[in-house]
């Protein structure tokens, strides 16, 4: 076997939040003790699941009407690009987004906040890249709400994106903040990635490019996902840690 | 200077934008191979049944073959052919008891680093409230004499290695059934991979 196959790089530290984050108490009883073991790449982590614009139905990049009407709050668009570490565009990748309504209460059972439901926001979304990786998408800006982590504990404005990229290893869940949110200080969640340029760019940027006049402000939010190796490995797997 | 965007926690409510119909059978289409059935909890430092994560896996088809461009194995050997039913990727979350189930077929074992082969896996994530970031396993199989020489069970306490390995848990009407629990923290802990 002959073939050569490039791994994925290894995250630099500081980069990606710890598990055991102990500010953040959900990870008390959940962030695992021993420290994961580190594997060499192989087709088992290279290969992965690919969703793109076939699981993308008309509509589903716009989350400001539905059941039949309108929802309330503020318009937004959030547009940006997916690129890997190298600066490559990663095209035809499914994005999914999910998000509080303009009340601060997500449409799922287990959000008990006393706010508002919205009927017409159902507060979930899905967009594939195109050839230059870039998505879009139209929603209405979500709500800080108060959470259980500490006294007096508020969430900050955000929006979940989940992504697949090429590979296992490039699998990535992570949530996109608004600038000047005061709550980004006090989140332990936000604040758990140790990196504060890393966390940065977990904020997004107001763009007047984006803005649509008199319809709705803009946001720009560009991903980065985990870049390949520059070592090539034989056989369809590495001999080596990396 | 990389400009890795970092990952954050899953949360508690993904269920309505992350669930698709369907996605827990991966076997639904009619795939070749071994039908076989994977039960397990997830469970927390305590012992409590975790009811908020999410489980997916990512596997080879019963050639060993995964449906993706840069596995090229078929232009080598011409024998380990795409199934056109079998994409393997899956998708579920636990219920309030912890417990998830998920259909497939046996996987067939993939070529590791070196020439070496791997033990059929399944390769898995796991995401939920707490967890900043996934949590990557394998799930192995009972009773496969490719275990003794895998290169990662091999490197393996006895006890660690036994967690990475589904026990059979009976046969269902038309598949054997798994079981392969997931521990977040603990004595039982899983063993979690470093990708």
């Amino acid at each position: 076997m002959t073939s050569t196959l490039l791994g994925y790089r290894r995250i630099a530290k500081g980069l990606d939040p710890p598990y055991d984050h102990a500010a953040y108490t959900s990870t008390h009883k959940r962030a695992p003790k021993n420290p994961p073991i580190r594997i060499a790449h192989t087709l088992s982590e290279i290969t992965g699941p690919r969703f793109g614009a076939e699981m993308v139905g008309a509509g589903d990049a716009d989350l400001t009407h539905f059941a039949g009407g309108e929802a309330l709050g503020e318009r937004i668009v959030v547009t940006g690009r997916v690129f890997d570490e190298d600066g490559r565009p990663v095209s035809g990748a499914l994005v999914e987004i999910w998000q509080a309504n303009s009340a601060g209460r997500y449409a799922h059972v287990a959000d008990q906040h006393d706010a508002p439901l919205d009927p017409h926001f159902s507060g979930v979304g899905r967009v594939a890249t195109g050839a230059d990786g870039a998505y879009r998408f139209a929603t209405i800006k979500p709500a800080a709400y108060p959470w259980k982590n500490h006294y007096n504990a508020w969430r900050p404005q955000h929006i979940h994106f989940s992504l697949f990229g090429p590979g296992f290893a490039t699998r990535l869940i992570t949530q996109m903040y608004f600038p000047g949110d005061p709550l980004l200080q006090l989140d332990p969640i936000f604040q758990s990635v140790p990196d504060a340029a890393a966390r940065e760019r977990l904020v997004c940027a107001f763009d007047l490019e984006t803005t649509i006049p008199e319809r709705a402000l803009g946001y720009r939010f560009d991903i980065v996902l985990r870049g390949r190796d520059a070592i090539p490995f034989e056989g369809g797997g590495s001999g080596g840690a990396r | 200077m990389s400009r890795l965007t970092p990952s954050q926690t899953i949360g508690p409510f993904f269920h309505r934008a992350l669930l698709h119909e369907g996605w827990n059978d991966l076997a639904a289409r009619g795939a070749a191979g071994e039908r076989i059935a994977i039960e397990g909890r997830v469970l927390d430092g305590d012992g409590a049944p975790v009811g908020d994560a999410m489980i997916e896996i990512w596997q080879a088809n019963a050639a060993g073959r995964y449906d993706h461009p840069e596995d090229r194995q078929e232009d080598r050997h011409g024998n380990r052919p795409i199934d056109s039913n079998f994409h393997g990727f899956g998708r579920v979350a636990t219920d309030s008891e912890g417990r998830f189930r998920l259909r497939t077929v046996k996987p067939g074992a993939v070529p590791g680093g070196g020439g070496a082969m791997q033990a059929p896996h399944i390769n898995v994530s796991v995401f939920t409230r707490g967890l900043l970031k996934r949590l990557a396993t394998r799930i192995y199989f009972p009773d496969e004499p490719l275990n003794e020489s895998d290169p990662l069970l091999s490197t393996l306490p006895a006890k660690r290695r036994a967690r990475l390995i589904a026990r059979a848990a009976g046969a269902g009407a038309a598949e054997r059934v798994l079981n392969f629990d997931i521990v977040l923290q603990g004595a039982d802990e899983t063993v979690f991979l470093d990708v």
